[in-house]
């Protein structure tokens, strides 16, 4: 549904202080000034350092960091509700900084569309009134914009509520109300800002289904922004990593269990269930010639949870993993399996197998 | 020593120099632009004496039935309407019914001009902080100033008569609306406000979409503190030339007849309960959306 030729989001360079005079000390920041010295000898605080990321379209980019990190800071710079002191934000190849007003107002009509942490609805409106409240702004015809806020409020479960009011509804049913409204807009990339974390454990884990299922046929470019990692290694397609204004990390799901970048992100990734995130690719080592042939097989990218799920259930030995052609490109047995589990940091960390095979 | 046991004030000839000059300032100008200025609010005057003829005109009954109808339809409860007939038929039966018709029909007219022009100033008061700073300190002027000393200019510009007395009642009431409506409209959500940003909304789309209807139960608020105000003023301004119940008062403290004082008093505070109450139930009702029924 998304627009086919979507360029995705391109950040460059991109900084963000707060204070009067932010853009005097750009230049200081770009040398090395740190966050502490530009609070104490100017008073002006540093809310985003040279951040550079780039978000293909259609895939998931996660933002991760804890409170005061900046993510929010970030995702406001994507539709500009916040202004950068320097840098640029391409979307779709457009410099967003660039626009003026109405540009703006456009490019927020229709290329973007936002979910907010405190759901943010129009209390005097109904489910119906709050979810095309985007198709309304935009213009559309009032029968038509009907016809699409009800298409995606039954998609998002809530048919039969159409005519309650926001404080009628729990926390999820309104966040799936505010989910419907920006997927009503229909445009390429949507915003998310710490959407899911209001909600409690169970609900949250609910709406990230919804949204890995939504993906799937709608391929919109999500920009994610969570403070926990489980969320973050289900739903990222890619990650990047916050912390005091900066990027210290970016990757897939695998670099960040297998690679934290530092102490800060290793300490993150010791509470995760590596069992759910870790693919066998990780562990397993090259087939050898004289492989079995009937032995069984795993294709690539199961996790080593699932992998170990398939073995409890057959016979002992070595397990094949094969790609997507059915060719047999690793080979896997419990005991690998099992210490990638339990193993911290370190001992996993190359792609090649060559630690696991040393296990 | 002079100076420390007597303040040095100006002398009096100066004092009388300055005073007369502005006088003569004033009446140079209402001499030059009176009749400009009473033209006009002419358009205001045609509007008292139509509200007021359909007031006393009409016969009691339709008029009884009309105001319980309008209760009913703002407050959706059988105490209040039976308040209002209650109070309406007491009224009606001591004999006040023309004066306090004419009454409601000078109150509804001020609270009209109130709303048509304070909740515009209002609204470009909460966009400005600049603006709220140079506003502020002239509603303060415009509520503690004795009405009495306003009433002189007033008169000296548009004679006595009802359009003076509607200028006095609406400078006097209007500045809990522009308060309140700025009040309103910067207490709304953040949060709200800024997701109707994100989905690219004019800035007309956020004050029709959001603030107004959010801000909506603070400028009911309002508009019911310009109502109560206005009705403290009316016997102010029946002393130029305002009909209704303001005069049998006026003349009852002139001849101190304690009854028809106390009769018409309570007649105006009969009609400011009924005012009163059919607001707040209005501006109650508004509010039901934002009861939190789940945590």
């Amino acid at each position: 549904m998304a627009d086919q030729h979507f360029d995705g989001i391109k950040i460059r360079h991109l900084y963000k202080i707060f204070g009067p005079n932010a853009s005097a000390h750009v230049e200081a920041v770009r040398n090395g000034l740190s966050k502490a010295e530009l609070n104490e000898k100017f008073g002006h605080v540093l809310g985003l350092k040279d951040i550079n990321i780039e978000m293909p379209s259609g895939c998931v980019q996660v933002i991760m960091g804890l409170s005061g990190s900046g993510k929010s800071t970030l995702i406001r710079h994507i539709n500009r509700l916040i202004d950068p002191t320097a840098g640029e934000v391409l979307v779709n190849g457009v410099d967003v900084v660039k626009m003026n007003e109405l540009e703006l107002r456009e490019f927020r009509r229709q290329q973007t569309a936002m979910v907010f942490q405190k759901f943010a609805l129009l209390p005097h409106r109904n489910v119906l009134d709050n979810t095309l409240y985007g198709l309304e702004v935009q213009g559309v015809e009032r029968s038509k914009a009907v016809d699409v806020a009800m298409r995606w409020i039954e998609r998002v479960g809530l048919k039969g509520f159409e005519s309650k009011y926001p404080n009628q509804l729990s926390g999820g049913m309104q966040q799936r109300v505010g989910l419907a409204r920006a997927l009503a807009n229909d445009a390429p990339v949507l915003l998310m800002d710490e959407a899911y974390s209001a909600l409690d454990p169970l609900i949250r884990t609910d709406m990230q289904s919804v949204l890995l299922d939504l993906q799937k046929e709608i391929r919109k470019t999500i920009v994610f922004i969570t403070h926990d990692l489980d969320e973050a290694l289900r739903l990222g397609d890619q990650i990047a990593i916050l912390r005091d204004g900066e990027v210290i990390q970016q990757g897939n799901s695998q670099d960040i269990v297998l690679r934290p970048a530092d102490d800060y992100v290793a300490n993150f990734v010791k509470e995760v269930n590596r069992g759910r995130v870790v693919q066998v690719e990780a562990v397993m080592v090259p087939p050898w010639a004289g492989l079995s042939p009937t032995c069984m097989t795993i294709p690539a990218g199961t996790t080593i949870e699932d992998a170990m799920r398939v073995i409890a259930k057959g016979p002992d030995g070595d397990v094949a993993v094969v790609g997507p052609g059915g060719e047999p490109i690793g080979v896997v047995n419990l005991r690998q399996l099992a210490g990638a589990m339990v193993n911290s940091h370190g001992a996993v960390s190359q792609h090649d197998g060559s630690v696991a095979r040393a296990l | 020593m002079e100076w420390f046991y007597e303040f040095p004030s100006m002398n009096d000839d100066s004092l009388r120099t300055l005073k007369k000059a502005i006088d003569e300032g004033f009446r140079t100008f209402t001499r030059a632009y009176g009749d400009a200025i009473e033209g006009f609010f002419s358009p205001l005057q045609h509007f008292l004496i139509a509200a007021e003829r359909f007031m006393t005109q009409t016969p009691w009954p339709i008029i009884t039935l009309i105001i319980l109808a309008i209760a009913w339809g703002a407050s959706r409860s059988w105490k209040i309407v039976l308040g209002c007939l209650v109070t309406l038929l007491a009224i009606g039966y001591f004999d006040m019914w023309d004066d306090t018709m004419r009454t409601i029909s000078m109150i509804f007219v001020c609270t009209i001009l109130s709303i048509a022009v304070g909740i515009p100033i209002g609204i470009l008061m909460s966009r400005s902080d600049r603006l709220q700073r140079l506003v502020n300190p002239a509603l303060d002027v415009m509520q503690t100033m004795p009405s009495f000393v306003y009433l002189i200019p007033v008169v000296m510009l548009l004679g006595i008569g009802k359009v003076p007395g509607l200028i006095a009642v609406v400078i006097y009431a209007i500045p809990p609306m522009i308060r309140l409506t700025d009040l309103g409209i910067r207490l709304v959500d953040k949060d709200v406000l800024e997701a109707a940003e994100a989905f690219g909304s004019s800035s007309w789309q956020k004050l029709k979409n959001v603030q107004l209807p959010l801000a909506l139960p603070t400028i009911m608020a309002g508009i019911n503190q310009t109502i109560m105000m206005a009705l403290a003023m009316v016997v102010i301004a029946s002393m130029i030339g305002v009909q209704g119940l303001g005069q049998p008062v006026l003349k009852a403290i002139a001849n101190q007849y304690f009854t028809l004082g106390i009769f018409n008093g309570l007649a105006i505070v009969g009609i400011a309960i009924i005012f009163d109450r059919v607001s707040q139930a209005y501006g109650q009702r508004l509010q039901k959306h934002r009861e939190v029924v789940h945590g």
